[in-house]
């Protein structure tokens, strides 16, 4: 992911296949990402691997939090010129609603970008951006 | 309940958690209020290529599962607990090849929530990681008896 190549090819073509692909992670818990403009929307299709609670059934919380952690950390590279890869400070997230074994979106904000420290807001939701699984706030160190 | 008990029981659980089995989560120690699991390394769930560090978000289930599990290690009752929500601070990140290993206590129930705080370390003893959630209690009989029953061990 620190590859300077693949990131600056990330943010000229809006081609997120090769950066997700050399994230082990992102590809083991399935997210993608699609580039609609300006605005970047993730995705987590349906994944039995990434359930937790079998009774609903419901994916993993901890899944869901690595989903918008990823998602704002990629979503901070692409608002940004530099290469850089941000570092994560801290993340804080609240559950509102189940996330039900279906596809799950994510979509994030910048909401303050100072020299040192970015806030990201992440916002997941499934059937309905009204009604949101999760939102969470991370902190991210910029410099090295 | 002694503590074999609650070993067997978060066990059980977590075998039911396709994501904690995929992770290879296991129980290291349990006590009264307090539980100990194992993230073995693996390269699946590497977040930089370039150093073999794990992503955040691997850190972040194993610490969201730890501090889940460690309700049943202080209920006489197994209840299912949504969580409400959850904090994390990364301290470092955890040395490759190696697992983490987070360790966490409920220090406070009440009828309607369950407050929790759990530490990701490695060997030496290193913070990576340290966590406080709450969890909402919706009553023993949110979960179906069968479930109930499988993780207590009353399941033959």
């Amino acid at each position: 992911m620190t590859d300077p190549e693949i990131l600056r090819y990330t943010q000229e073509t809006g081609d997120f296949s090769r950066m997700l692909e050399s994230i082990p992670y992102a590809t083991w818990i399935g997210l993608q990402c699609e580039r609609f403009g300006d605005d970047l929307i993730f995705r987590l299709p349906k994944k039995e691997s990434n359930l937790g609670n079998p009774i609903l059934p419901a994916i993993h919380g901890g899944v869901i939090g690595g989903f918008m952690e990823m998602s704002a950390n990629i979503y901070l590279i692409m608002s940004r010129e530099s290469l850089r890869m941000p570092r994560i400070v801290d993340f804080s997230l609240d559950y509102l609603r189940a996330g039900l074994n279906r596809e799950t979106y994510a979509e994030c904000r910048l909401t303050r970008q100072g020299n040192r420290v970015a806030n990201v807001m992440v916002t997941a939701w499934q059937k309905s951006r009204s009604q949101p699984i999760a939102t969470a706030r991370a902190h991210f160190l910029l410099e090295d | 309940m002694d503590n074999q008990t609650r070993i067997d029981r978060v066990t059980r659980f977590i075998e039911t958690l396709n994501q904690a089995r995929e992770l290879g989560l296991s129980v290291t120690d349990a006590g009264d209020g307090t539980l100990t699991l194992c993230l073995p390394y693996s390269d699946r769930i590497i977040g930089n290529p370039d150093t073999g560090v794990i992503h955040g978000g691997a850190i972040t289930t194993l610490m969201d599962t730890t501090s889940g599990c460690v309700i049943l290690c202080a209920l006489e009752d197994f209840e299912l607990c949504p969580t409400l929500d959850l904090r994390v601070d990364y301290m470092r990140p955890a040395h490759p090849h190696k697992p983490v290993y987070a360790r966490a206590e409920t220090y406070r129930i009440t009828r309607n929530i369950i407050f929790t705080r759990c530490e990701a370390y490695q060997e030496g003893g290193e913070t990576i990681a340290n966590c406080v959630a709450t969890f909402m209690r919706i009553g023993k009989e949110a979960s179906p008896k069968h479930y109930r029953d499988l993780i207590a061990g009353d399941v033959k």
